[in-house]
């Protein structure tokens, strides 16, 4: 190449470059589920009309494509989910896309709280319990985990409302702020944080849980390896080996696992979402399979999708800032 | 080793099952986790004979509270359903479910994973861009979507959960297949003329089995999981006993009757906590290296 | 000060194991004194404890598990035992430091190297940054890497095996320590780099008359480096003295073995092939490995792995391809056997291209060509059982199984393991009788040529003498012949008929092994035989006129 860019530009790039097969196949899962689903757009909108004659209905397929073989529907589909317009929501009498946005910000701020908690906690409390691997501290700690890991975020939510909502009457049950009291300024923000608490500490529990034992296992094997021996045959003392020898390269599993498991916790905000009615993409979701809004359906999981390839490429260029093995060129 | 033994051969071992049972029992957590398994393998087990007739008929007067009447142990909920035989129901919904699904997922993810990870080139890259499409999309709203396109019924719900939980096997069995295949032992079969699908199936397998088996018991946490969330969204098959049912149900009197969510939410959490400390215990057994020193 | 007092003094060392080991203690009583401007080296072969010992003078046993339970370690006439743990932190790195085996992973692979030796000085001394990054460009300047400079900023994977170990070797001299504890540092190193670092280790060390603990189970090292001389065995010391007594007199049946283990440097006669028929023959062999992907991976350059390579092998000959890490010796084992598709060139097996064969053909042709690996740990499926791994190659050629399993106990006397073995699994097996199982299993389909390599580079000393031996006699007995493919020249010297020198995927020499040894024309050839260590030591027990 004549053009010179900066190595993790041109890595980014390679990375981008990797992400354009995996959007396309997703297109191509959410129109083969669209397809499978019962009944097509047509049906909707003539049972939304309330009947229509079987001329109409079919100069309507036509109008709409539906008449068309499958490739070129499939064409035009992804034509029009790259320009993010998902089609109409017949529940919602708007375009999905316009529903969609509406709810993407409540989501991503439930996501950024909840996995930053959720990642910062279960790193150090990991680390500490590999430190003082098989003592009480490590037990209380790893039973601690094993048990959040266990227990469905839906229960743990029903538990944190049953405690400090119905008990101690501290939190409010659900919804992201107080209908009725039109507040402004900081007042609007701690409305909404106290909303938030809950959601966000029974998605993070559980999913602190992930990262908590990764790490331990990874602090225990790191603190194995020949450099950690190195480190302390210099002279090194405890606290400067976890630092600079053992979390910077127990830390690099870890921040993998943080890509992959957003998907996964994405998933899990639906159940949370709906349990606190949270205004979100999972509470959509799950109203969307109950009411049959397929198109919305099929705009959450591309949105979901995207928002999941954006995040695995921001961890990938964290890792290999991070690792200096990764060769950028 | 030292100089004139080379011909000594050490003195026979035990039995493989005899060390593997060795290792596993010395950890505590596992035998506490086999023993909440086998716990609820005889809850499913004995359900029919703990009550003989359908879990979801009325049983008592609604919202019995537990320990108050011999007939129903357990209380009863809102509609008088016994809440006890409602448990060992869904021990029995939850490990079918669990198992099936999880050989589902397992099936697909080493038959992708094998054959990514032997291969290499072209079909890794292949099936690797339709693996990480899978993961990309969040799997409980594809979970969702699966349901909402094929329905509520049990065995449609459990093919569901199978379908979106193989891609970690898969990437874990691509991972050892493509540790495994630079080992001299395959270079060695294929030397002695050994066809890649003998290579594949009776060389390679059966060492990739060990974490396959680990993995298998996280599979089934997870299904289990997945599996109640959906019964507590109520999109479960409703024929059916099933513990995230009976606590989405029980959402409605928690501020009354709060036992009628707790107890199946215990059962749960045992449950899954049995499969995770098994998998602890069977990866301590399985794959001794790593805890020897 | 402390003139009077030796380096480093062990009196009655007893370090104890966990229960479950193969014996209740690693080192049972050792006495060892180290003078200043000493080497000391102490021998033995895997699991004879000569690691521990290290640990032990570190304080940096894995305790509880494993821990000193007895006698004295005096370093500079303070006995050491009972020191409180930041005590031993002011002295580690600073009065004794310590190189170890594996400078591939030795080093943090997330610091660059400057970082890692500036942190010796920063944790010992009081320099400001400009001192110490002076102080440290010196000491990679005194240890030869070229280019300081760039060294200083580069990450561990991004400098050769050879100069992480002088980058380890810097760490270790940076504050002129009084003792260094060297644990086999050049026993993963190829041998020409190996040589250097030998010399660098005793220059350095005579510059500041330090003391070393030389750690090793190379009697050529010992005898390279070495002043004075420990030989354990299972925990045991069995013999002491100056190099020149334990080298060339030694008293123990133990340390005479060792010594007699290993092999020679005088080659075979030659021996007269040209007649015998060919059994494999290359031709214009060529190995590229090429750069995979563009856009959607990474670039990495095309590695020519072997280029145009020509052999023969006649019946019943050896033939030894010797060469360093990246010389494409293991390539050409791949390659002939087809376990490699290779770019250009023939195979010829009994007159038959091995390269230009369908699949199914191929399956049939490996029966005439079979490969003893290196590594007896990962060659055999350790889900199986001896008798079907043996048995598994005529079971797959066509063979009836139940003749076939009776054969294979058969093959287990040949290689003197006893047919009673049958049944067990490869685990319970030690390294030199999983190596004798490899080549029972080569033998199985009387293959016309086998190739094998590295077979013995993984097995202590002594073991590996045996099945070289081993070797040796089914050569003989069968006519077998031998593709060779070993990075060690005293092996090659003691097995091979012809040797073919292999340098960056070229043949830089080949020839009769005797003459070769005898007259090495290529610079190359030279270098690599000036390099064994202790080319000049013959084992007394080959002495043919004492001195």
């Amino acid at each position: 190449m004549a053009v010179h860019m900066p190595p993790i530009l041109i890595y980014a790039l390679r990375r981008l470059l990797q992400a354009v097969p995996v959007v396309i196949l997703i297109m191509i899962t959410t129109f083969l589920l669209l397809k499978l689903a019962p009944g097509d757009t047509v049906d909707a909108l003539v049972g939304d009309m309330g009947g229509a004659d079987a001329d109409f209905i079919a100069r309507l397929r036509a109008e709409y494509g539906l008449d068309q073989p499958v490739l070129v529907q499939l064409w035009r589909y992804m034509v029009k989910l790259a320009s993010f317009d998902f089609g109409w929501s017949f529940v919602y009498e708007q375009p999905v896309s316009t529903v969609l946005m509406e709810r993407l910000g409540t989501t991503l701020l439930l996501m950024a709280t909840s996995l930053s908690i959720a990642f910062t906690l279960g790193i150090v409390l990991g680390a500490i319990a590999a430190r003082r691997a098989y003592s009480l501290t490590d037990n209380v700690i790893s039973v601690l985990g094993l048990v959040f890991y266990a227990t469905p975020s839906f229960f743990l939510s029903l538990m944190l409302i049953l405690v400090f909502s119905v008990h101690l009457g501290w939190l409010p049950v659900g919804g992201i702020k107080t209908i009725a009291a039109f507040y402004t300024g900081w007042d609007h923000v701690w409305d909404v944080a106290r909303h938030l608490i809950m959601p966000t500490a029974a998605l993070s529990l559980i999913y602190l849980a992930f990262y908590l034992r990764l790490m331990r296992a990874s602090v225990i094997e790191v603190a194995d390896l020949d450099y950690v021996r190195t480190a302390r045959a210099k002279g090194a003392k405890e606290g400067r080996l976890m630092i600079h020898h053992i979390m910077r390269n127990a830390l690099l599993p870890v921040v993998t696992l943080l890509g992959l498991q957003f998907s996964t916790v994405l998933g899990g905000s639906i159940v949370v979402e709906t349990i606190f009615t949270l205004p979100g993409l999972g509470q959509l979701a799950y109203q969307s399979v109950v009411q049959r809004d397929m198109n919305t359906l099929m705009g959450i999981i591309f949105l979901c999708s995207i928002i999941v390839v954006v995040v695995n490429f921001l961890t990938d260029l964290l890792y290999a800032r991070l690792d200096s093995r990764i060769e950028l060129v | 080793m030292t100089l004139a033994d080379s011909q000594q051969i050490a003195p026979p071992e035990p039995p493989r099952y005899i060390v593997f049972w060795r290792r596993y029992r010395r950890n505590r957590a596992a035998l506490l986790g086999l023993f909440l398994f086998v716990l609820v393998v005889l809850m499913a087990l004995s359900a029919g004979l703990v009550d003989p007739e359908d879990p979801l008929r009325r049983a008592g007067p609604p919202l019995t509270p537990p320990f108050t009447s011999w007939e129903t142990p357990l209380g009863t909920d809102q509609l008088g359903r016994d809440v006890l035989s409602g448990v060992f129901y869904g021990a029995r919904i939850s490990l079918m479910i669990g198992v099936v699904a999880t050989l589902v997922a397992i099936s697909i993810g080493v038959v992708i994973g094998a054959l990514a990870g032997y291969f290499g080139g072209w079909v890794d890259d292949v099936l690797m861009r339709i693996t990480e499409a899978f993961q990309t999309i969040p799997n409980f709203v594809l979970l969702l979507a699966l349901v909402a396109i094929m329905g509520s019924k049990i065995e449609w719900i459990t093919l569901a959960i199978g379908i979106v939980s193989w891609t970690a096997p898969a990437r874990m069995v691509r991972a050892e297949f493509m540790s495994l295949r630079h080992r001299e032992f395959v270079d060695a079969a294929r030397n002695l003329g050994v066809s890649n699908t003998a290579i594949i199936f009776r060389e390679i397998l059966p060492n990739a089995m060990p974490p396959i088996v680990v993995y298998a018991s996280v599979i089934m946490a997870l299904s289990i999981l997945m599996e109640s969330a959906l019964a507590f969204l109520s999109l479960g098959d409703p024929n059916y006993a099933s513990w995230g049912n009976m606590i989405g149900q029980g959402r409605a009197v928690l501020r009354s009757a709060p036992y009628c969510s707790v107890i199946p939410g215990i059962a749960i959490i045992l449950t899954v906590l049995s499969f995770s400390l098994l998998g602890e215990g069977l990866n301590d057994a399985l794959n001794p290296r790593q805890k020897k020193t | 000060m402390t003139g009077s007092h030796p380096i480093l003094e062990l009196r009655n060392l007893q370090i104890s194991l966990p229960k479950g080991a193969d014996r209740p203690l690693a080192l049972e009583g050792l006495d060892l004194t180290i003078e200043p401007g000493e080497i000391v080296c102490l021998v033995g072969e895997s699991g004879s404890g000569k690691s521990l010992c290290a640990g032990a003078i570190m304080g940096l046993l894995p305790e509880p598990h494993v821990r000193v339970t007895g006698g004295e370690i005096r370093f500079m006439g303070e006995d050491l035992r009972g020191r409180s743990d930041s005590m031993m932190r002011k002295l580690r790195g600073a009065d004794i430091a310590m190189i170890f085996q594996e400078p591939m992973t030795a080093l943090n692979p997330q610091k660059t190297v400057g970082w890692q030796l500036d942190e010796v000085l920063r944790l010992h001394t009081d320099m400001n940054r400009a001192q110490r990054r002076a102080r440290t460009l010196e000491m990679l300047e005194r240890v030869h890497i070229p280019d300081p400079q760039s060294a200083y900023n580069a990450y561990p994977h991004q400098i050769s095996g050879g100069q992480r170990q002088r980058v380890m070797i810097a760490m270790a001299l940076s504050l002129s320590p009084k003792l260094i504890i060297a644990d086999e540092p050049t026993t993963a190193l190829d041998v020409t780099t190996q040589l250097q670092i030998l010399k660098l280790i005793r220059e350095l060390q005579q510059d500041e008359g330090a003391g070393i603990l030389f750690i090793t189970h190379d009697f050529g090292v010992v005898a390279e480096v070495a002043n004075k001389v420990a030989v354990l065995c299972r925990g045991e010391l069995v013999e002491a003295g100056t190099t020149d007594e334990v080298l060339n007199n030694p008293q123990h049946a133990y340390t005479r073995a060792l010594i007699a283990a290993v092999p020679a440097l005088t080659p075979p006669p030659v021996k007269a092939v040209n007649t015998l028929p060919v059994v494999l023959r290359g031709t214009g062999l060529k190995k590229t490995f090429a750069a995979r992907g563009g856009l959607l991976s990474g670039r990495r350059k095309a590695v020519t792995a072997v280029s145009d390579l020509s052999f023969e092998l006649h019946q019943g000959e050896t033939l030894g391809v010797v060469g360093e890490s990246g010389s494409g010796k293991t390539t050409v084992s791949r390659i002939v056997t087809r376990l490699l598709e290779c770019d250009a060139g023939s195979v010829e097996v009994d007159g038959k291209d091995l390269l230009a064969c369908s699949p199914r053909e191929l399956r049939a042709m490996r029966k005439h060509i079979q490969m003893v690996f290196q590594d007896p740990m990962a060659s055999l499926n350790p889900r199986k059982r001896v008798v079907d791994l043996i048995a598994q190659g005529p079971i797959v050629h066509g063979t009836d199984p139940a003749l076939a399993r009776e054969n294979a106990k058969k093959l287990l006397e040949l290689v003197e393991l006893s047919p009673s073995a049958a049944n067990r699994f490869p685990h319970e097996f030690s390294g030199g009788q999983r190596q004798r199982i490899g080549i029972a299993r080569a033998l199985a389909l009387e293959p016309k040529v086998i190739v094998a390599d590295e077979p013995v580079s993984a097995l202590d000393v002594s073991v590996q003498a045996q099945v070289l031996k081993l070797l040796a006699d089914l050569r003989e007995r069968l006519n077998l012949s031998l593709l060779f493919v070993t990075h060690d020249l005293r092996v090659a010297a003691h097995l091979c008929d012809r040797v073919m020198v292999m340098q960056k995927g070229e043949v830089v020499e080949h020839g009769p092994t005797a003459e070769i040894f005898a007259d090495p024309q290529h610079p190359y050839t030279q270098s690599l035989l000036s390099s064994i260590p202790g080319r000049d030591w013959t084992p007394p027990s080959r002495h043919t006129d004492a001195a």
